[in-house]
């Protein structure tokens, strides 16, 4: 009896399987512990100093504590709210735009060269004008991450309304579609998956740009969280803030990778 | 029998002086309820012929009628279908089967009793919720086909419908075409590089060749349906038709071989 069992051989697979997911969290996990390790021997050792960069735990001990007193948690909601306002507006005012930009050739090459230099203008450049216009206070703010997501958001939509299938475009035709029927049933559903991978690019520009707005005159936020820790020279606050930055973007990615492929199972494109 | 399409003269020709894709029909009529086949090499125009009926394409000269009224762009009473289908990947089998009607501001329940006919009639039932990704090519085309038929147009006008599919389901999607054509009336005209197909469907079939693509002959189909290919009748037509290529030696392999 020679050859393995059917169980036998399910158990060697649902190892083999097991062993594959370890690595699969190990992998990633390894880098951030050697950092960490690196991180704290720096400090600890004295090669550099302490008000420079202190030490894992003490930015840690910063966090928890922030967390526990539900100061962190005032600040990220802050943030997250001028984010969720500013993107927002930027989502619905730049699909309707992006999608008359493609399916209108006239207009796509009338205002897309416009469209592309507004986008390159950095969002950071608009803070001087976003507070003489909008004053101090959560307008600014949400202004700028208007400014940062609106354009890249136009470039994306148009760009997934120019190549959608021809022939579909061809079936609609052949039905009598007027162009708003058009683009309601065929161009904006086809374009979804690729509006989707823009709007993820641009939430993921709002929350970089989200911190800088706040440096500029606002009481709250993680952007100010983190200006504060500056002026009160603790750079463990700095740098918890940081940490907390990265780990929120790092979820609002998740999430929208999450919803993309909700999206793919309902037919539409998939979304990689 | 009176006449459904006409083309008189017509001629198109793409870019400046580029001598690919031109078309140029003298004449040609396709009867009410005829079933119309076209066969021809790539590029010699097939597709184009039927963008100019459809109205997608605008001849460069020429008059092109549809149930007596000229044909001036892409209108539901003539209905193209694609070998990609192209059918609406995120609707569902019975969404996108009403979706001509759904464009036509058809009423809801007139809309949802046609779409089940239709299921019932191309044999998706049990379907209906599927999504085109879930369907094999031959089920795609037939939710392709009951889409076309649901806004009630007089000319099916079908590009390579089949050529996408494996031989078993295209001779199985053979026999329902014309089933649902016998029962309802149809005009169809047929591109197919495939004689057979040509043959077992067709009341007529056009050679359509060269540059610009003309047609170069007329076979009619004489046959009583369901047509059998091995027929010897329907052998000898399709060597008269394979002639008209230049292939004049079905039996010899290797001479086959270098006409392809």
């Amino acid at each position: 009896m020679a050859e393995p069992s059917a169980s036998e051989a399910d158990d060697t697979q649902a190892k083999a399987s097991q062993m594959k997911r370890l690595a699969g969290i190990l992998l990633p996990t390894l880098p951030i512990l050697i950092l960490l390790a690196v991180w704290y021997c720096a400090v600890r050792f004295g090669w550099v100093a302490a008000f420079l960069l202190p030490s894992p735990v003490a930015v840690f001990s910063s966090l928890l504590i922030m967390i526990m007193d539900g100061s962190l948690w005032m600040h990220a909601s802050a943030s997250l709210v001028r984010v969720g306002i500013g993107f927002s507006l930027a989502t619905l005012t730049a699909i309707p735009i992006g999608l008359l930009l493609g399916q209108f050739a006239i207009a796509g090459r009338a205002f897309g060269p416009l469209v592309e230099l507004m986008r390159t203008i950095s969002p950071i450049s608009w803070i001087p004008l976003a507070i003489l216009w909008f004053g101090i206070g959560d307008n600014p703010a949400i202004f700028i991450l208007f400014m940062a997501s609106v354009f890249p958001l136009i470039i994306s939509t148009r760009n997934a309304v120019v190549q959608t299938d021809p022939i579909l475009l061809r079936v609609a035709a052949n039905m009598g579609a007027s162009p708003l029927q058009t683009i309601l049933n065929v161009t904006l559903p086809a374009s979804i998956p690729y509006i989707f991978v823009g709007m993820r690019i641009s939430l993921g520009i709002c929350w970089v740009v989200v911190v800088a707005a706040e440096m500029a005159g606002l009481r709250s936020g993680l952007g100010y969280l983190i200006l504060d820790g500056r002026n009160l020279l603790r750079s463990d606050i700095v740098i918890a803030g940081m940490i907390a930055i990265g780990l929120i973007g790092l979820v609002l990615d998740l999430a929208m990778t999450i919803a993309a492929r909700q999206l793919a199972r309902y037919g539409y494109l998939k979304v990689t | 029998m009176s006449d459904m399409i006409t083309l008189k003269d017509v001629q198109k020709a793409f870019g400046d002086q580029s001598r690919s894709n031109v078309i140029d029909i003298g004449e040609l009529t396709v009867r009410k309820g005829e079933f119309l086949c076209v066969v021809g090499q790539s590029g010699c125009g097939k597709s184009t012929l039927l963008n100019l009926i459809a109205g997608f394409l605008r001849p460069d000269s020429g008059v092109i009628t549809l149930a007596g009224s000229r044909v001036e762009g892409p209108s539901a009473d003539c209905i193209q279908m694609f070998q990609e289908y192209g059918l609406l990947p995120w609707r569902t089998v019975e969404q996108n089967i009403g979706f001509g009607l759904e464009i036509m501001k058809t009423e809801h329940a007139q809309r949802v009793e046609k779409v089940r006919q239709l299921i019932n009639l191309v044999g998706l039932t049990g379907s209906e919720k599927l999504r085109p990704n879930e369907l094999s090519g031959g089920m795609r085309q037939r939710v392709a086909l009951a889409r076309a038929l649901a806004v009630e147009p007089k000319v099916l006008l079908m590009d390579e419908p089949f050529g996408a599919l494996d031989s078993l389901t295209r001779l199985n999607l053979q026999i329902e075409i014309e089933r649902i054509w016998a029962m309802t009336g149809k005009t169809i005209v047929w591109v197919t590089h495939s004689i057979d197909e040509a043959i077992s469907l067709g009341d007529r079939v056009i050679v359509l060749s060269g540059q610009p693509g003309k047609i170069v002959a007329t076979f009619e189909v004489d046959l009583p349906r369901p047509r059998i290919v091995a027929d010897q009748r329907a052998v000898d037509l399709k060597m008269a038709i394979l002639d008209v290529f230049g292939i004049h030696a079905i039996n010899q392999p290797a001479l086959l071989k270098t006409a392809n």
